[in-house]
């Protein structure tokens, strides 16, 4: 197993793709390759919006068996998530988690505890702590 | 009475046509409290189903409603995907559950609260439940189809007074209300097509 794959994955979910790429470049940037990451932005023709098949899909490159963190702005961001996380079935549906955090700062702090090896509730945590 | 397979298949065309006749409205009713693509989003999911429309209508009917949902699911996007999805997917799996003995009413109410669930909305919160609990209503207690019909509009005309609780509109706190929500509307004008077309084919 690749030291990558061994840390828990983030996915970034925005309406915009530039916000969901632009959240995972400073994620890149503070912890590089060592945490799987994956972003997800705009509907199935590009425009602004979320799609279930797209998040489905960020998931799937971002997979680490020690789970999946995603991170989401508005509303259907967080449905679509969920969506998905049913279509990726058991048993791998039950380690991936849709945090409770704002999507820039929670997906940097998480990435940062992922990429220190933490468990994916540990991962959450960190993220949700922003969370009032 | 039709064939199934073109009772199938004519439901599919009658949704697609009237969400392509009222696109634009759903989408400028959306502008005002919401992102203003709902009627582009569900133009987009109609299209995806109209395309298969030959595939599904080979189905049992419970099947083509799951496959119909899980279409909606990957093209409409937004929040009206998964919650369309979720309706027309859990109505298929509770209709083909329990060997077809269970009433459609019934399958119709478990998956109104799927809907719910995923939505995490409740009666009242000016989403598109306003318009499926009442239809559900109307249905448990065998309301002829016309009846349905205008029930479903009147259900989604009474969300013009509620405050949004749910969604990109409940930003608007207040200011949300005055304005008919779209996923009650489009909902509203689904079922009215729906029952027009039975009404015509299928006459009880």
């Amino acid at each position: 197993m690749t030291p990558k794959s061994a840390n828990v994955g983030i996915v970034i979910v925005s309406h915009s793709p530039l916000v969901a790429e632009g959240a995972a470049d400073m994620v890149r940037q503070m912890v590089g390759d060592c945490v799987p990451l994956a972003w997800s932005g705009g509907n199935a023709e590009g425009g602004l919006g979320t799609h279930a098949a797209g998040i489905l899909a960020a998931i799937e490159r971002a997979w680490s068996d020690a789970g999946v963190a995603i991170f989401v702005d508005l509303g259907g961001a967080e449905t679509n998530s969920e969506m998905a996380i049913e279509m990726l079935g058991e048993p791998r549906s039950r380690r991936v988690i849709i945090c409770d955090a704002p999507l820039v700062e929670g997906a940097v702090m998480a990435a940062a505890e992922a990429s220190g090896g933490a468990a994916l509730a540990r991962v959450v945590a960190t993220a949700e702590e922003l969370s009032p | 009475m039709v064939a199934h397979a073109a009772l199938i298949g004519g439901l599919i065309e009658a949704c697609r046509e009237v969400i392509a006749a009222n696109a634009d409205h759903l989408s400028e009713l959306d502008r005002a409290i919401g992102d203003g693509d709902h009627g582009t989003n569900m133009r987009r999911g109609l299209e995806a189903v109209y395309a298969e429309r030959n595939r599904l209508a080979e189905l049992t009917l419970p099947k083509a409603l799951e496959e119909i949902g899980l279409i909606l699911v990957m093209s409409v996007g937004g929040a009206a995907g998964p919650l369309y999805g979720t309706l027309l997917i859990e109505t298929g799996r509770q209709l083909a559950g329990s060997n077809g003995q269970i009433e459609f009413a019934r399958a119709l109410e478990l998956a109104i609260t799927a809907v719910a669930r995923r939505g995490r909305a409740s009666p009242g919160d000016k989403t598109l439940l306003d318009v499926l609990y009442p239809v559900h209503a109307e249905v448990v207690r065998r309301a002829g189809l016309a009846h349905i019909c205008e029930e479903a509009e009147r259900a989604a005309s009474l969300t013009f007074g509620m405050r949004a609780m749910r969604g990109r509109a409940a930003f608007l706190g207040d200011r949300s209300v005055g304005h008919v929500d779209p996923g009650a509307k489009s909902c509203a004008l689904l079922t009215a097509a729906i029952c027009r077309f039975l009404e015509e084919h299928c006459p009880a």
